[in-house]
C-alpha cells in the first residue's frame, strides 16, 4: 500500500555490481523528464502567473507578465479568514483522527496479529470507504444531517438541538467530514508501523514490572512514531487544500470557506488568476516548511 | 486485574463503533440508490429497481463513467510503465542525481491536490492548450506516477539478484533475464502499484476539474450535479464500483492466504 508511503522503511541498499550509466539513464530519464514538465514547470507556471498584472486592454481573464507583488499582499489581507480557517481545520481535524485512528490501528496490527482472517476483514473495512467516490459519500453525510433529517429531528426532539438550530454548514459540519474522510489516511501507515512491532520488547516492559500504560507511554508509542507522522503528514496536506467538504453544495456554508475553496473560486470562477495563483504558491512554501521541519525534527530521511 | 479485563471489551467495542462509523455512508449510498425517487433522491419514496436496471436513462450520468475509465485507463497504463522504470533504477542502477531523484519524486506525494491542480491549468494556459481529455490524462499519469514508483520499488528491493545473475552466468540477453527472471517476480508489486494508480485516478476530483475544461468525469459530475441533488443513478455507480472494488480485493486476499497454505502443508 502506498498510503504507508511517508512511512515505508524499506532498504533502500543498492543490490548487485555497480552497474551505471546507459541502462540506468534509460530507465529514469523518460519518467523524470514527464515529472520535470508536468509538476516542476507548472509549480514555476504558477510563481510567473502569480506576478502577473491585469492585461493592458482590460479584458476579463487576460494578464500580462509582470512583478506584481502587490499581489501577495492583497491575497493575505483580502483572504486571511480563509487562510486562518484553513489552517485551523486541518490541525483540529488531523488531532481529531489521529485520536480515532491510533486505537484502531493497534487492534488490527496487535490485538488481531495471530488471527488473519479478522486481521483481512478490518484491513479490507479501512480501505473499503476508498472503493467509493469520496463525494458520494460526503454528499450522503449532508443528508444524513439535513434539516429536516431523522438525525436533526431526533435531536430537536429530546432537546439537545433548539427548534431552528442546524448542522450543515456549521464549522462544526465542515470538521466532521474532513475528519471522516481522513480516517483511512491516518489509519494505513499507523497500522503499517504497528505491524512491525516486536511484542517481545512490549513483554519486557511487562517483565520489568511497569504498567500497561506505561509499557505502552515507553515502548510502543515512542517505536510507533514514524507511523504517526507518516499519517499526520498524509491528513494535514490534503485537508490543507481540500474544497469539496467546506463547499456550500456539501458540508459548509457562507462562513466556512477553505483556501481550495479561495483558490477554486478565484481561478475557475472569475478567472482572476494572479490571485488564485499567489494563494497556491503560499500555500504549498507553507507546505514545504512544514514538511521539512517535521520530517528533519523526526529523523525520518528514508522519504520514499 | 480490572483494568486489563476492561480494556480487554473495551477497545473490541470501540473498533466496532468506529468502523460502523466508516461504513454509515456507504450503506446510505447503497440504499438510496434503489430510492424511487422524482427528481431529488432526499426522501425515501420507496424500493425500485429502475435505477440499477436503466443507469443509461440518466445520460450524463453513464457519459462520465465512460470518460473516467478511459482517462483511469490510458493513465494507469503509462504511470504504470514509467514507474516501473524509475522503481528498478532506484534499487539497481548507481547514479549522480539521486538524492535529487528521490526529492522530485517525494514532492508530488507531499504537494496538495489544488497546487497541482492549478499550477498544471495555468501552465496550460501559458501554452495556450485546450482543456480536455487529453489534459485530464496528463493530470493524472503526473500525480499518479509517484505512487507508482514507491509501491513498485518496495517490491523490487525484496528480488534477490543471484536470480538474475544465474540467468546471465547461463547467457542469457539482458532483455531474456528481465521478461524471464526479473517482470514476472516483479508482477505483483507492479499490478497492486497498477490498482492503486487506477483507483487514485478514477477517484480523483480537484486536479480533474482544474484541467477538464468542459469534460465530465464521474467525480466531476457527482461535483456539479451537488448543488441541484444528486440523482440515485450515481449511487448506482458508486454503490457498482464499491462491489467489483471489494469482490476485487477479497479474491487478492483469499488467493494469497490459499497460498501460504499450500507452502505451509508442503
Amino acid at each position: 500500500m502506498a498510503f504507508v508511503a511517508f512511512g515505508s522503511q524499506a532498504p533502500t541498499k543498492e543490490q548487485g555490481p555497480s552497474k551505471t550509466g546507459r541502462v540506468a539513464l534509460f530507465l529514469l530519464l523518460p519518467g523524470l523528464f514527464y515529472l520535470a514538465l508536468f509538476f516542476i514547470t507548472p509549480l514555476v507556471s504558477l510563481i510567473i502567473t502569480s506576478l502577473k498584472a491585469p492585461s493592458a486592454t482590460g479584458a476579463i481573464g487576460r494578464y500580462d507578465l509582470g512583478l506584481e507583488f502587490g499581489n501577495y499582499v492583497y491575497a493575505v489581507t483580502q483572504y486571511a479568514p480563509q487562510i486562518f480557517r484553513s489552517f485551523s481545520f486541518a490541525v483540529l481535524a488531523t488531532v481529531i483522527a489521529l485520536a480515532i485512528s491510533y486505537p484502531i490501528a493497534y487492534f488490527i496490527a496487535v490485538k488481531s496479529r495471530n488471527r488473519p482472517l479478522l486481521k483481512g476483514i478490518l484491513l479490507t473495512l479501512v480501505v473499503a470507504p476508498f472503493f467509493i467516490s469520496f463525494l458520494l459519500r460526503t454528499f450522503a453525510w449532508k443528508q444524513i444531517f439535513s434539516n429536516d433529517s431523522l438525525v436533526v429531528n431526533v435531536l430537536k426532539d429530546i432537546g439537545i438541538f433548539g427548534a431552528d438550530s442546524y448542522i450543515i454548514g456549521t464549522n462544526f459540519a465542515v470538521v466532521f467530514g474532513l475528519v471522516y474522510n481522513f480516517i483511512p489516511f491516518m489509519t494505513l501507515p499507523i497500522y503499517a508501523n504497528l505491524d512491525r512491532l516486536d511484542l517481545s520488547l512490549v513483554e519486557a516492559g511487562s517483565d520489568l514490572y511497569a504498567s500497561p500504560s506505561k509499557t505502552f507511554r515507553k515502548i510502543t508509542l515512542p517505536l510507533s512514531l514514524p507511523g504517526v507522522i507518516s499519517g499526520t503528514l498524509l491528513t494535514f496536506i490534503p485537508i490543507s487544500g481540500d474544497y469539496v467538504v467546506a463547499s456550500r453544495d456539501f458540508l459548509g456554508g457562507p462562513d466556512t470557506a477553505m483556501i481550495g475553496n479561495v483558490v477554486e473560486a478565484n481561478f475557475l470562477r472569475i478567472q482572476d488568476y494572479p490571485t488564485a495563483s499567489a494563494i497556491s504558491v503560499m500555500l504549498m512554501a507553507t507546505i514545504v516548511v512544514l514538511v521539512s521541519a517535521y520530517v528533519r525534527r523526526s529523523g525520518t530521511d528514508d522519504l520514499l | 486485574m480490572t483494568r486489563f479485563s476492561l480494556g480487554k471489551y473495551l477497545l473490541p467495542t470501540y473498533v466496532f463503533l468506529t468502523f460502523l462509523f466508516l461504513m454509515v455512508p456507504i450503506g446510505y449510498t447503497f440504499v438510496f440508490s434503489f430510492n424511487d425517487s422524482i427528481k431529488s433522491n432526499i426522501i425515501w419514496r420507496g424500493f425500485t429497481l429502475d435505477n440499477w436496471l436503466n443507469v443509461c436513462d440518466q445520460a450524463d450520468v453513464c457519459g462520465a463513467f465512460g470518460n473516467s475509465l478511459l482517462v483511469a485507463v490510458t493513465a494507469t497504463t503509462v504511470s504504470t510503465v514509467l514507474g516501473t522504470m524509475i522503481a528498478i533504477a532506484l534499487v539497481r542502477y548507481r547514479f549522480k542525481f539521486r538524492s535529487a531523484t528521490n526529492l522530485l519524486l517525494f514532492l508530488p506525494l507531499a504537494t496538495p491536490e489544488v497546487v497541482m491542480g492549478a499550477g498544471l491549468a495555468a501552465q496550460f494556459l501559458d501554452f495556450g492548450w485546450t482543456k480536455g481529455l487529453t489534459t485530464v490524462i496528463i493530470a493524472h499519469v503526473m500525480f499518479t506516477l509517484s505512487f507508482v514508483v514507491v509501491t513498485v520499488k518496495a517490491r523490487v528491493a525484496t528480488l534477490d539478484p543471484a536470480l538474475e545473475e544465474a540467468g546471465r552466468d547461463l547467457y542469457a540477453s539482458p532483455m531474456q533475464v528481465f521478461w524471464k527472471i526479473t517482470f514476472p517476480l516483479l508482477l505483483p508489486g507492479i499490478l497492486s502499484a497498477a490498482m492503486l494508480a487506477f483507483a487514485l485516478s478514477f477517484d480523483d476530483f480537484i486536479i480533474t476539474q482544474f484541467n477538464s475544461g468542459s469534460v465530465d468525469t464521474f467525480p466531476k459530475f457527482v461535483y456539479t450535479a451537488a448543488a441541484r441533488g444528486i440523482p440515485p443513478e450515481a449511487n448506482v455507480v458508486g454503490s457498482f464500483v464499491f462491489i467489483v472494488a471489494i469482490a476485487i480485493v477479497i479474491a487478492v486476499q483469499v488467493r494469497s492466504a490459499m497460498k501460504k497454505r499450500k507452502l505451509l502443508s508442503k
